[in-house]
């Protein structure tokens, strides 16, 4: 384990992030002689499509298919390429002239990086529906989480509900673990299709397209799929009951755990908090940092990679990664021998050509990301919808000023869980955009940090003296 | 809510809330709760409801416990330790009666 009195106090490359983007960055910058450290918050490498990629117990490669299996090549390159990987790593700080603030262990340091790559991927779109804070109602990713990096499979009754491939993919590794799912509720809008046809040529040509097909017909085999237009968590102490309504009316499902899923979406706190231009991308429904052709982002010397650049997936995180990475390398080394990025851009166009299609047919429908009436908007504050609409009505023009009136956003996730949905309602009842609405204004530290942690900051002499009397 | 694959790795027994629990190497706090079936971590300040751990991925915050006596961790990011005293929350209304 790497201590945080382990760490220099600078380095050229500082890498935030360890899933494909990071570990893809780290080992290309490492290998052409880039001091290069690279922070990551779990307890081993992978991001969250590699979840624990070095230490799973699934040990029937089967079970979580070749695309898992090839994130280890990943790991493997990035810890034999001299990059230093800290692990349980949280980077809490990040500003415009590059001095991240990170703690390892309980400990807190600050570091001064020539570069930054922040990597630090994507996260589930919010669900709110009713009853979605209920214990015994998690996400998806959640579920396959625990699956990859503990051996968990989802016990008792299961349901699934929403719409995206990770959905899919869920439901077919579950299955092949040995898990009963009792059913899966389709979210899909039916007329997402009249968008998304336009795009299928191009889909069919993408990796994605045959996966996608054979993950459908696997787990149609074995599963109930209901399409659904309303849907509800229902219980007082824990979720007892799904209630969904479609075409053939409504109806209830008994269940123990209900696994919710509409997509990914860009993880923008760090990018936000350090200065980073966002914008708002009206096919995937969330925000996006304004970046250039090397992944450059509007605040000199730092680069954001992978997801969090927009939703591309895993594979094409890499290719980001290393085309971040050969940026850095560049300014940093300019007779350091890098790899050809023209192949490399070639591979990640292969990639994201599906990706318009993925985007369209999936696109959330609005009754399932701008809730009405008593449904949680923030889960920390407890914030419900009709407060954040009630209040928009009233005059509050963004999510910022809505802080003040409400506290939503203000607790413990720092909007991660509530931040779109807040945006879109403002929007929605001020009949304006999302882009005009804007985000929250997100501020370091962007995880929480003990006093503790902050006071055992070395502090040098010169800082000493400056408040001695 | 979950089951184990295989009762495979060394078992690490902490306690929950006094309670032993048998986890294993590779468990987060998060991840031992829900194999031990405990499905509520922590009370909301707000309105005192129960939450379990949402997203296993270090963005919702509510997995939120109390481990060997801080408060307020992030039960899915932390492992398990042999020993390691874990402590449900209870929201700040009820911990201020």
């Amino acid at each position: 384990m790497i201590a945080a009195a382990d760490l220099a106090s600078s380095y050229e490359l500082v890498i935030i992030g360890g899933g494909p983007a990071g570990l893809a960055a780290a080992a290309l910058a490492a290998r052409a002689g880039v001091s290069t450290v690279l922070f990551d918050e779990n307890p081993g490498v992978g991001g969250q499509i590699y979840r624990a990629i070095t230490s799973t117990p699934v040990a029937d490669r089967a079970v979580l298919g070749q695309d898992y299996w090839d994130g280890a090549a990943l790991a493997d390159e990035a810890k034999a390429s001299g990059a230093l990987i800290v692990n349980g790593a949280t980077v809490w700080s990040l500003d415009r002239q590059r001095l991240v603030g990170v703690s390892v262990g309980g400990k807190a340091r600050m570091i001064e990086a020539d570069r930054v790559i922040i990597a630090t991927g994507s996260q589930e779109r919010p669900f709110p529906i009713p009853g979605w804070t209920l214990p015994g109602v998690m996400t998806a990713g959640a579920a396959q989480t625990a699956l990859k990096a503990q051996g968990l499979v989802v016990d008792g009754r299961t349901v699934m509900a929403g719409s995206g491939p990770l959905l899919w993919l869920l439901a077919a590794q579950t299955l092949r673990a040995g898990g009963t799912i009792d059913a899966i509720l389709d979210t899909t809008p039916r007329r997402n299709w009249l968008q998304a046809m336009f795009h299928l040529p191009d889909f069919a040509l993408s990796p994605y397209f045959a996966k996608g097909l054979a993950l459908l017909r696997e787990v149609r085999a074995k599963v109930p799929v209901h399409r659904v237009d309303t849907m509800e968590a229902v219980g007082n102490d824990r979720v007892r009951e799904v209630v969904f309504s479609g075409a053939g009316g409504t109806r209830r499902l008994p269940v123990d755990l209900l696994l919710l899923h509409q997509g990914v979406v860009p993880n923008v706190n760090l990018a936000n908090a350090a200065g980073v231009a966002h914008v708002w991308n009206d096919r995937q429904l969330c925000f996006v940092p304004v970046l250039d052709a090397d992944f450059g982002s509007s605040v000199p010397g730092i680069a954001v990679a992978g997801d969090g650049a927009g939703i591309a997936g895993g594979t094409a995180a890499a290719e980001r990664g290393r085309i971040a990475a050969i940026a850095a390398v560049r300014a940093l080394k300019p007779d350091a021998v890098v790899p050809d990025t023209q192949a490399i851009r070639q591979r990640l166009q292969r990639e994201e050509m599906g990706r318009a299609f993925l985007d369209w047919l999936n696109r959330p429908a609005d009754s399932f990301r701008m809730p009405e009436g008593d449904t949680i908007a923030c889960r920390c504050e407890e914030v419900t919808a009709k407060q954040v609409r009630d209040t928009a009505k009233m005059g509050c023009e963004g999510p910022n000023q809505m802080k003040a009136f409400l506290r939503c956003g203000m607790g413990p996730c720092q909007g991660r869980l509530c931040g779109l949905t807040v945006t879109e309602l403002i929007a929605a009842e001020r009949k304006t955009s999302p882009d005009e609405v804007g985000y929250y204004r997100l501020r370091p530290p962007v995880k929480p940090i003990t006093l503790a942690e902050l006071a055992s900051l070395p502090i040098s002499e010169a800082e000493r003296k400056a408040v001695e009397r | 809510m979950f089951k184990r694959l295989a009762e495979k790795g060394p078992a690490i027994a902490i306690t929950v809330d006094g309670r032993k629990v048998t986890a294993r190497v590779g468990d987060t706090v998060a991840a031992a709760l829900l194999a031990a079936g405990i499905d509520h971590c922590r009370t909301t300040p707000v309105t005192g409801a129960p939450r379990a751990p949402y997203c296993l991925m270090g963005v919702c915050f509510d997995c939120l416990v109390t481990v060997d006596g801080v408060g307020s961790r992030q039960g899915c990011l932390i492992p398990v330790r042999e020993g390691m005293k874990v402590e449900t929350q209870l929201g700040r209304r009820e911990a201020g009666r």
